[in-house]
């Protein structure tokens, strides 16, 4: 079974937000959430500055935390993809998957329980990218299958250097940045 | 992030408080198993209805578990309020996730009810007895059976340790939280709760050696609550640079005055002068040093839970 991911080229990133309107059209997130988000990153010292704008989402971690601190199994890895979802109708919003998540990609539903990006499973299943990804204007987002050698995610981690967030927090993230 | 108010640092200083009152409760319940020959504080079927009383029955044994029964209930109200998908509440126990400490706790939960109405029932308050006739009853079946006295004593030690310690680790499984990336929080909030269950009995109990034993007993857990203290403020300070950071909170940021004045100062450090005076004889027995003692341990989790929150890794998401 593949195991899903994202890989996000900085260089291209131009912090348009059309993969934040796309997820919130896709998904019907309520208002005043996010699935998706932008984040502007400045490194170095004056006068030699440079900002990094990359688009960020929950990670679809290989070791997830809210995975593992949930009390009745709402959040779970799913076969399909290995992705990371909460299924609503056994999420009791105790909000311990919220503390666990040290990228801060989940939030309450204002129907009760948490809920954070899928990577648009319901278009993987029909053989479609994630919406982010499909509209980005400046294909600066692959997605695919990190354990095939041969998809484009794989091919550009072989070639390009690139890091994940949060590294020294063990969550084994699955999407990376190329810087 | 902020995800929890009010509500958790409540249910965490009820349940540790109520994991107090099970180990005293039953520390006590154990020692103070009557033998063979000894006659109870309850008339017998068929015999005198005034039978004299010869086994002492602490404070700690008669109140405790009865007021253990409504604080943890309340306790539990407060957890329920928190929960933003309430009416899926059953789904806790539809399944047991082992790597989950809130799973464990709802479970752990779900045996310390009976654990405690037990322990009520063993040396129930007389008045209650006379009110109740099953209680009255219940008490009589545990007075002819000390072995079974034993196992409701042993098994509220078991499961009051469980409890406090499991309050501590529901906070320090969260990884995300450099603050509460401690296992020292579940030993932290266990004696935090023994010194409050403690000092509860300290303030209520009638019999002068049971107070003075018990206030000797706080010094001991406030004086552990210290050195635990002062270790997970040195794991923290050794640790990586986010953990540097969330110490950073408690030592010049913004939980410096409330932690090191109300938790530490108030909370442990005054207790700790005033009741060795006070079990030597040298100052009155006053309320004062208990209730500084659950004014403590209430603002510790309040403190912890807050700034555990505030507590990130951010500005080091990249490397």
């Amino acid at each position: 079974m593949a195991r899903y991911g994202m890989v996000i080229d900085t260089r291209r990133c131009v912090g348009c937000m059309d993969c934040v309107v796309a997820c919130k059209t896709e998904n019907r997130v309520p208002e005043g959430f996010n699935r998706d988000w932008i984040a502007y990153d400045t490194k170095g010292k004056f006068p030699t500055l440079r900002t990094e704008i990359r688009t960020e989402r929950c990670n679809q971690c290989d070791d997830p935390p809210c995975v593992t601190c949930c009390p009745t199994g709402a959040s779970h890895v799913e076969e399909f993809g290995a992705l990371v979802l909460v299924t609503h109708e056994e999420c009791i919003g105790c909000k311990a998957c919220l503390a666990s998540c040290p990228y801060d990609a989940r939030f309450i539903h204002p129907e009760g329980y948490a809920d954070k990006c899928t990577f648009c499973v319901h278009r993987l299943t029909h053989g479609l990218d994630p919406a982010c990804v499909a509209v980005c204007p400046t294909h600066c987002m692959h997605f695919g299958d990190l354990d095939d050698p041969n998809s484009a995610v794989s091919t550009l981690l072989a070639s390009r250097p690139h890091y994940a967030l949060l590294p020294a927090a063990g969550t084994k993230p699955r999407i990376f940045y190329l810087t | 992030m902020h995800v929890w108010a009010w509500q958790i640092p409540i249910y965490l200083f009820l349940g540790g408080w109520v994991a107090g009152m099970m180990i005293l409760s039953g520390y006590y319940l154990y020692v103070q198993t009557p033998k063979n020959g000894d006659t109870f504080r309850f008339p017998r079927p068929g015999g005198p209805k005034t039978e004299s009383v010869t086994v002492f029955t602490p404070c700690t044994c008669r109140l405790t578990p009865w007021l253990g029964l409504v604080l943890l209930t309340l306790g539990m109200g407060a957890l329920f309020l928190d929960l933003e998908h309430k009416p899926y509440v059953w789904r806790l126990y539809t399944t047991f996730e082992p790597g989950s400490p809130m799973s464990w706790g709802s479970w752990i939960l779900l045996l310390v009810y009976p654990a405690l109405l037990a322990a009520a029932l063993v040396r129930p308050p007389a008045w209650l007895g006379d009110l109740v006739l099953s209680v009255e009853r219940a008490g009589h079946w545990f007075a002819a059976r000390p072995g079974a006295v034993r196992v409701v004593a042993v098994a509220n030690i078991l499961l009051g340790v469980a409890l406090g310690i499991y309050t501590g680790i529901l906070l320090s499984a969260l990884g995300a939280r450099p603050l509460w990336n401690s296992a020292l929080l579940g030993p932290l909030f266990l004696f935090s709760g023994l010194s409050s269950s403690a000092a509860f009995v300290h303030l209520v109990a009638r019999n002068r050696e049971e107070r003075e034993a018990l206030a000797r007993a706080d010094i001991v857990f406030l004086g552990i609550e210290l050195v635990l203290i002062a270790l997970l403020v040195l794991g923290l300070l050794s640790s990586t640079h986010a953990h540097r950071d969330a110490a950073g909170l408690i030592l010049g940021g913004p939980y410096t005055a409330v932690f090191w004045v109300l938790v530490v100062g108030f909370g442990i450090i005054v207790p700790l002068i005033i009741q060795p005076l006070a079990v030597t004889h040298r100052v009155h027995h006053t309320p004062i040093a208990p209730l500084l003692v659950l004014a403590g341990g209430l603002a510790l989790r309040f403190v912890m839970v807050e700034a555990g929150q505030v507590s990130h890794w951010a500005g080091r998401l990249t490397p």
